[in-house]
């Protein structure tokens, strides 16, 4: 039964006020046709007696009060899901937009979802390789986690987010794998870019795109997340595959949702975003996740830039309390030519010691990469310092912690966006590098784990100038040959 | 109150409904909302118009949907079920949500916070014809091996106890009856309090115990009190939340309430996993057995995030009415406030500072004040004590953030979490320059040894004198270089990085290192500033600070908190090497010269 009504009395911004409208909901969806028959949508925001508040996806320009119909559908916006939507795009309110044909609904579903029961969910602890090292290494990504880019303009965001959906992959496992890439107000080329990548690696034919571009209407862009989240759950929890959504970008959703606040005149918080910004964001962030008893899961990276590249701003600051963690791209690695430009100390995985370990990763992975980071840091203070003084006048330690940084930039973060290192090859270049310290200095790490991973690769140092090719082909063969017992003894080690 | 008002919505706006037709009702009254049943509490009433902030998802809810009053305010069911279990905001089991709903939340469910269908062993205190009052104990139930259920008199209830017997019953079951002045009261295994009123106490006591947590930083520099009130102010990725889950695991409490209030899902799913498999180092049994879990995510309702803070604290006090030593943790209480402010703005009051509620000093104030130790009311007598260790994320980390102002404005003890420090992975990353604690004065009395609790406070004041020179002196070092100051200064930078990097830095994911019992605490920082006095002697005479910093000691120094505490004999077996090895260092000096 729609009901349709002539009775728009306002317009103001996206937002349109309609009267004497019987019975409708909160949240319901609206169509509205305008008077030369084309339609917009909307969605109700507040409902008082018989006065109706709409959001207009599209926006309100060309509408006018006398022409237009408002037809409330008497249900929550809805998209249409079936296997078919792999390999499709669509726009940001999910109507198809390529020339495919109409998806044959197996299924309609709400599109603000349900929140996970706590106590239904699954902890996330299946180790996923990205090929990057500055995240696989330090802050390892897992199954059902969140974990966002923290990025600025004219940073390569899009370059990592293409690395990672191409190279992420769970070791040893031949699993369904899809990729939701939801994008929200940026460029035709970005998007573009991606699309591209996609396709020549094949992975198009997995994925789904929900596009909504620059100049496509900002307020759909309220829609978008939620939209691309509702397809990824029905892959993930009715599908079984294992989702990768990517969300690009999250600064353009707060702006659009902040435009509403706005028109609704409603009390601002800090930089004009509404107060209700926290929980917002916090309802489509923590969609990402895994289920028990289901075999998908939903592994989440959204984008951000943060203007200024000031981490406090309200959107980034509110990401990080609600994902499990961040990676940071750094303009100055960026600007020495440093790729992926990764800020390796600010960022943070917050589910790593849950990934790996003995029977997920390596055994010497947690201590080693915490060595890493204190060493980094260090050194990263040094540098800081040999700028102010000169590089002269550093101590010898402080000379030493220095060079292990520059070349823990050069080699360790820097590998460019087509080089897929496994996790054996991080954590092998992670102990290289730590060989130029004692192993006294290493405090971080397990004595047993020391004595086990670093002969070998200071051997390797020593041996390199006297008769390199005999020593390098001894130490490879004892390599191999110590390899196996290793993983089949595992010793006991202190628990994650 | 049994007539039933019914009401008609009239305005829907997110979380917030109003509705008409409510003669009659009171403020914070719960009502059932919508034909979906959905469960809303009076936030603020205008002749029959009332508002009400709303528990669940307001979606597909419209004008002309009905609203009945149920008369009573947002209460809590108290009664043993309680342990181990693990609730949403309002007191609804999520383990039956799941069987009732599958993996998603949806709305309008009814489940009652205890299991109906179990029975309990009741075995009663008093004898038939006692005296009883608010609070009395008339009897117990083990509810699980740690935690033995009494079971009380409730507030309001004074008479004379009949027909009370031991047998197995049910949490609505009837235990026996007082006969009161006004007739007849039934006794049941459970009682109900409303959540926004602090239960009775006969009398409070000044917090004057420490509550160990076997975290080193806390313990030795910034305890916390038996009854005393803490928060932990930090931005994101600095480990409130690692720091909160340390305190829930190893605190010397009696009972656990975890809030998790507006917070990541994998995060309580973390401790929903963990926790189970814990040991409880006190007891040997599982923590889950001490522990109640609240669980409100950040997904879910706003409003149920509100009223999660209190049904918690509601809980704890329950259980610290037994006469038990009560832990709670909230995390984040930023997420509650937030949930005030936004349930605020759709009410439209008038907003304070970033749009927070003028009444937001006051609510957090009070909300710390329903901590304490305390005499419980009724027999027998018996102390009981509710800590309450709150985390608060202020935006970017800025400590001038309403919350957390507000905060310290009634805490006792402030954590002060860096990011600098998280950066460095020093963790816990609670910056012992800015930190304080007002309990630290009851510090020396948790040991045995009075004389070693008063040695020990000595030796954490003087820890912290060096920490406060290293923070001058590494300012010096950073422009002119560790060679241009006395070799006594570069003494104390050493003493005061071994203190950071042997004593303050504790590693939650190592099995030794998770939990340091205080004696061994006393035992490590001995064997630091044991090193540090013979350091300085030697500098004296002539040894060279190079020698004494590469000593093959301090490397046992450094392992000395992985030993495990069964073999306290070696930590203190430490302190021989030290004396040898800098003695042998004194020959060198003796054979150059």
């Amino acid at each position: 039964m729609l009901k349709e009504y002539k009775t728009v009395s306002e317009i103001a911004g996206p937002l349109m006020l309609v009267e004497g409208v019987d019975q409708a909901k909160y949240g319901e969806i609206v169509d509205i046709e305008m008077g030369d028959g084309s339609v917009r949508h909307g969605q109700i925001l507040q409902v008082e007696k018989d006065k109706v508040l709409v959001q207009v996806f599209e926006g309100t320009e060309g509408i006018n009060i006398r022409d237009t119909t408002v037809r409330f559908l008497g249900k929550p916006m809805e998209l249409a899901v079936s296997p078919d939507i792999l390999g499709r795009v669509f726009s940001g309110t999910g109507q198809p937009k390529d020339d495919g044909p109409r998806i044959l609904p197996k299924m309609r579903l709400n599109i603000n979802g349900n929140p996970i029961n706590p106590y239904a969910r699954d902890y996330p602890n299946e180790f996923i390789q990205t090929g990057i090292s500055t995240i696989d290494g330090l802050n390892p990504l897992v199954r059902g986690q969140k974990l966002p880019i923290f990025s600025g303009s004219g940073l390569p965001h899009d370059d990592i987010t293409a690395q990672l959906a191409r190279q992420s992959t769970v070791l040893g496992k031949g699993e369904a794998f899809a990729v939701v890439f939801a994008a929200m107000g940026i460029t035709f080329e970005a998007a573009q870019f991606f699309i591209n990548d996609l396709t020549e690696t094949g992975a198009i034919e997995r994925a789904v795109l929900f596009i909504n571009l620059a100049n496509d209407p900002a307020i759909e862009r309220i829609a978008t997340p939620r939209v691309a989240l509702t397809a990824a759950e029905y892959l993930a929890f009715e599908e079984d595959m294992h989702v990768l959504v990517i969300l690009n970008d999250m600064t353009n959703y707060c702006e659009a949702l902040r435009e509403i606040s706005a028109a609704r005149k409603e009390v601002p918080g800090r930089r004009g975003y509404p107060g209700y910004l926290y929980t917002d964001l916090a309802t489509i962030y923590e969609r990402a996740g895994r289920v028990k008893g289901k075999k998908g899961s939903i592994t989440m990276v959204p984008v951000l830039t943060m203007p200024e590249d000031d981490k406090t701003h309200p959107v980034p600051d509110l990401t990080g309390y609600i994902t499990e963690g961040q990676i940071i791209m750094s303009r100055p690695l960026h600007r020495k030519g440093i790729a992926p430009p990764v800020d390796v100390l600010p960022s943070l995985s917050r589910l790593k010691d849950k990934g790996i370990g003995a029977d997920k990763t390596r055994e010497d992975h947690a201590d080693l990469y915490n060595q890493l980071y204190a060493a980094y840091a260090r050194g990263k203070e040094a540098q800081e310092l040999a700028t102010i003084l000169g590089e002269a006048a550093l101590s010898a330690e402080d000379q030493k912690y220095m060079k292990f940084a520059n070349e823990f930039e050069n080699r360790y973060i820097s590998q460019g966006y087509y080089d897929n290192r496994t996790i054996m090859q991080t954590l092998d270049l992670g102990w290289e590098l730590l060989s130029m310290f004692d192993n006294a200095e290493l405090k971080r790490i397990d004595e047993e784990l020391i004595e086990k991973y670093m002969p070998k690769f200071r051997k390797k140092k020593d041996g390199q100038e006297p008769e390199s090719d005999a020593a390098e082909a001894e130490d490879q063969e004892a390599e191999n040959t110590e390899a196996n017992p290793e993983e089949t003894e595992a010793p006991e080690k202190p628990q994650e | 109150m049994a007539e039933e008002k019914i009401g008609k919505i009239v305005k829907v706006a997110g979380p917030v409904v109003v509705a008409e037709g409510m003669t009659g009702a009171h403020m914070y009254d719960v009502v059932r909302v919508g034909e979906e049943n959905l469960i809303g509490e009076i936030v603020e009433l205008h002749g029959d118009r009332a508002s009400i902030q709303v528990y669940e998802d307001t979606v597909g809810i419209g004008p002309g949907e009905k609203v009945v009053n149920t008369g009573a305010p947002l209460s809590v069911e108290l009664g043993p079920g309680l342990i181990s279990n693990i609730y949403d905001g309002i007191q609804r089991p999520l383990s039956a949500l799941v069987e009732a709903q599958g993996s998603f939340i949806k709305r309008g469910s009814d489940i009652p916070g205890l299991p109906r269908d179990k029975k309990w062993t009741f075995e009663p205190s008093v004898d038939n014809g006692t005296e009883v009052h608010p609070g009395t104990v008339v009897g117990q139930v083990q509810e699980s091996t740690l935690v033995l259920h009494k079971i009380m008199v409730p507030p309001g209830v004074s008479g004379t106890v009949e027909g009370l017997k031991a047998g197995e019953y049910t949490v609505t079951d009837p235990i026996g009856t007082v006969k009161t002045k006004g007739g007849e009261h039934t006794l049941t295994l459970m009682q109900k309090w409303p959540v926004r009123r602090p239960r009775p106490v006969t009398r409070r006591l000044n917090p004057n115990r420490v509550l160990l947590t076997g975290q080193r930083v806390i313990d030795a520099f910034f305890p916390i009190a038996k009854g005393g009130t803490a928060c932990v102010p930090g931005p994101f990725g600095t480990g409130k939340t690692v720091v909160q889950h340390q305190l829930a695991k190893w605190v010397d409490a009696d009972i656990v309430v975890y809030v998790g209030c507006g917070e990541r899902g994998n995060e309580m799913t973390d401790v929903l996993k963990e926790f189970p498999e814990l040991t409880d180092p006190h007891s040997g049994e599982p923590l889950m057995k001490r522990v109640v879990l609240l669980a409100n995510t950040s997904d879910m309702p706003v409003a149920a995030r509100e009223a999660s803070v209190y049904t918690g604290i509601t809980i704890a006090e329950y259980f610290r009415d037994m006469g038990l030593s009560v832990g709670m943790m909230a995390d984040s209480t930023s997420r509650w406030a937030e949930a005030m402010r936004e349930i605020s703005t759709r009410l439209e009051e008038m907003p304070a500072e970033e749009g927070y509620p003028a009444y937001l000093g006051a609510r957090i104030a009070s909300f710390y004040e329903r901590a304490g130790r305390v005499v419980c009311s009724g027999a027998p007598e018996r102390e009981g004590a509710l800590s309450i260790i709150g985390a608060v994320s202020p935006p970017g980390g800025d400590l001038s953030d309403s919350v957390v102002q507000a905060t310290l404005h009634v805490v006792k003890v402030f954590w002060s979490l860096l990011a600098r420090l998280a950066q460095q992975r020093h963790f816990p990353a609670i910056d012992w320059l800015t930190s304080y604690s007002f309990y630290k004065q009851y510090l020396s009395e948790t040991f045995e040894n009075k004389e070693q609790g008063q040695e020990f406070a000595a030796m954490t004041q003087q820890a912290m004198t060096l920490l406060e020179q290293e923070s001058q002196l590494i300012e010096i070092v950073r422009l002119v270089g560790a060679e241009s100051i006395s070799a006594a200064d570069r003494m104390t930078l050493e003493t005061s990085k071994s203190i950071r990097e042997d004593f303050l830095h504790q590693n939650a994911f190592h099995k030794v290192d998770t939990y340091t019992p205080i004696e061994k605490q006393y035992d490590l920082l001995k064997l630091i500033l044991h090193f540090h006095k013979q350091g300085l002697a030697a500098i004296e005479n002539g040894v060279e600070t190079g020698d004494l910093f590469a000593l093959p000691v301090r490397e046992e120094i450094a392992r000395a908190k992985y030993l495990d505490y069964a073999e306290a004999e070696k930590i203190r077996g430490i302190e021989v090497t030290i004396d040898k090895q800098v003695k042998e260092l004194y020959s060198t000096v003796a054979s150059e010269s």
